[in-house]
């Protein structure tokens, strides 16, 4: 992962060829010496191509968490803190936002935003923030009833602070957890819908964007489409790995649990 | 339960509406029209064909009028496909997506909950061990990663099994297992912990100084009390295989919902776009409603 992410910041000096350079002499070429993994129907370096999707990609799937991050955790932590007619008020619009198919809305919504990287980014936003707020309002409401929110209310502390400096803390580490288990969550969305050719439309390209052209030639050039594929793979499953361990080292209640 | 069960269904309309009405305003948002060719139309066919759709009046009314014909069980007719419509294109391909959807949820189920519970039982063994690898696999591979590896390697190179279109059960194994693995890993890894979690309870020990047979334990006593968590991800399951579908369709092209839902975005069929969004939020809905009654049959405690 630390790999693909300094592959992806760095992706100027790290890319051999330029992700639009064209060797017309060398098109749909197998893997090998020149290119390391061939390169597409254009003549242009897979690799290189897929080190600036992996920024695409990447940056779609940490954006939109941290944003959804944000809003859910604030909106979740207001509502469980306020308790009573607001938080029921406010739990009821998440009920409905939540019971709408996700993936459904983020089509709709990249058509209605245009398809690039910023309607991608806000149609995720949109539909994801709605599990944090869950997650935090559960959280949210079981801490304040603990003794030391209770004695820090006696001492005069404002809510705003009580927030932030008693609640907040607590549940930092369910976010860090939350928000390693979002982002591959978020990268596989963008990933499906630009495969499907719903997503991310050129002059940008995702590893579903790849993905979907390699699958155009996959009978004949199967390496097209092998790349960009193992790509998602290996990083969907790295922060997976990734947000598992996080959670049985900050959490020691969830150890032997699993799902 | 039948009072229960109407309750819920009038619950679940709100949901409907807002998801409709939801469609329709982002639809009639998007810049562009579906009549609006490459090559411009005579300024009074256009307007025929704006008036033959209700696209001359205001929005409003455009929307009450859609509303009060989706009551009625219309939802109008497609603007692509001519002559067609959107109930009827629905009712063709509705069948082919669900059997899909089923036959993915028969691996899910079929294959997820055995592991989950053989894995468990054997906890920290190599069954185990190589049961919760290939389950982490499995929540990491996107559906269609899966399904063009297995287009690749079973029909363009072994040749075992056709790559495309939807005409018998040879066609049906490699776009269900496609959609169904990617759950499959999830259920497993659910039914882990939850039996893990039954096994360690007293009641099984007390099972076992009974000297019940291990299997009698395990089906009759551990199953039953950690079923409770797998029913309650049927919703979101169901959900899931629902919106799954499309790439499997695309990949597969599979004439079913999910294919023409695709096209109907990229052409701006505006009614198949809504019939099809709703369909599938009617599916969900239910599929919520039904997880509930489950919960109600298995476990009288949970009151309505």
């Amino acid at each position: 992962m630390i790999f693909v992410s300094s592959a992806a910041i760095f992706a100027p000096w790290v890319a051999p060829y330029s992700y639009e350079t064209q060797d017309t002499l060398n098109t749909l070429a197998a893997p090998g010496f020149d290119h390391w993994m061939g390169t597409d129907r254009l003549g242009r370096d897979l690799f290189s191509r897929l080190i600036y999707g992996a920024r695409v990609s990447l940056f779609i799937g940490v954006a939109t968490t941290l944003l959804a991050l944000l809003i859910g955790t604030i909106y979740g932590a207001v509502s469980g803190y306020a308790g009573g007619g607001a938080d029921r008020v406010m739990m009821r619009f998440v009920d409905v936002v939540f019971a709408l198919p996700d993936m459904l809305m983020i089509i709709l919504i990249t058509v209605m935003m245009g398809r690039g990287v910023m309607g991608m980014f806000i149609a995720l936003t949109l539909v994801s923030w709605v599990t944090v707020a869950r997650l935090v309002r559960g959280e949210v409401l079981r801490i304040k009833e603990y003794t030391y929110v209770e004695a820090a209310h006696a001492l005069g502390a404002g809510d705003l602070r009580i927030l932030l400096r008693e609640i907040l803390p607590n549940i930092l580490g369910l976010m860090i957890v939350t928000l390693t288990f979002r982002i591959p969550v978020a990268i596989l969305a963008e990933s499906t819908l630009s495969f499907i050719g719903l997503g991310i439309a050129p002059p940008f390209s995702s590893w579903g964007t790849l993905a979907n052209e390699g699958w155009k030639a996959i009978k004949f050039y199967p390496h097209l489409i092998l790349f960009p594929s193992v790509a998602i793979f290996l990083t969907i499953l790295s922060f997976n790995f990734l947000g598992e361990g996080l959670r049985d080292h900050l959490d020691p209640k969830s150890r032997t649990r699993f799902g | 339960m039948l009072r229960y069960f109407f309750k819920r269904v009038l619950h679940g309309i709100p949901v409907l509406i807002v998801v409709a009405t939801l469609t329709f305003t982002i639809m009639r948002l998007v810049p562009g029209g579906p009549f609006d060719e490459e090559k411009k139309l005579p300024p009074e066919i256009l307007a025929n064909i704006q008036a033959k759709y209700h696209l001359d009046q205001p929005v409003i009314t455009q929307y009450l009028l859609y509303l009060k014909q989706l009551a009625q069980g219309d939802m109008g007719p497609s603007y692509k496909y001519i002559g067609r419509d959107v109930a009827d294109i629905i009712s063709d391909t509705f069948p082919v997506s669900i059997t899909l959807g089923l036959l993915a949820m028969l691996v899910v189920v079929g294959v997820g909950v055995p592991a989950g519970m053989w894995s468990a039982y054997r906890q920290n063994s190599m069954v185990d061990r190589v049961c919760v690898f290939f389950a982490m696999l499995g929540v990491s591979i996107p559906s269609f990663v899966l399904g063009t590896v297995l287009v690749w390697l079973m029909s363009h190179k072994l040749h075992w099994f056709p790559p495309a279109l939807w005409e018998g059960p040879r066609h049906m194994t490699l776009p269900a297992l496609a959609l169904g693995a990617p759950f499959t890993g999830y259920i497993a890894r659910l039914t882990r912990s939850a039996v893990l979690e039954v096994l360690a309870s007293d009641y099984i020990r007390t099972a076992r100084a009974k000297g019940l047979s291990e299997s009698v334990v395990l089906l009759k006593h551990a199953l039953k009390n950690s079923i409770y968590p797998i029913v309650s991800v049927i919703g979101p399951l169901t959900a899931g295989l629902v919106t799954g579908s499309f790439v499997i369709e695309f990949i597969f092209s599979i004439p079913g919902m999910g294919s023409f839902f695709i096209t109907a975005v990229t052409n701006r069929d505006y009614p198949l776009i809504m019939g099809v969004t709703l369909v599938y939020a009617v599916l969900i809905v239910l599929a919520n409603i039904m997880v509930d009654i489950i919960y109600m049959w298995l476990d009288p405690r949970v009151q309505v």
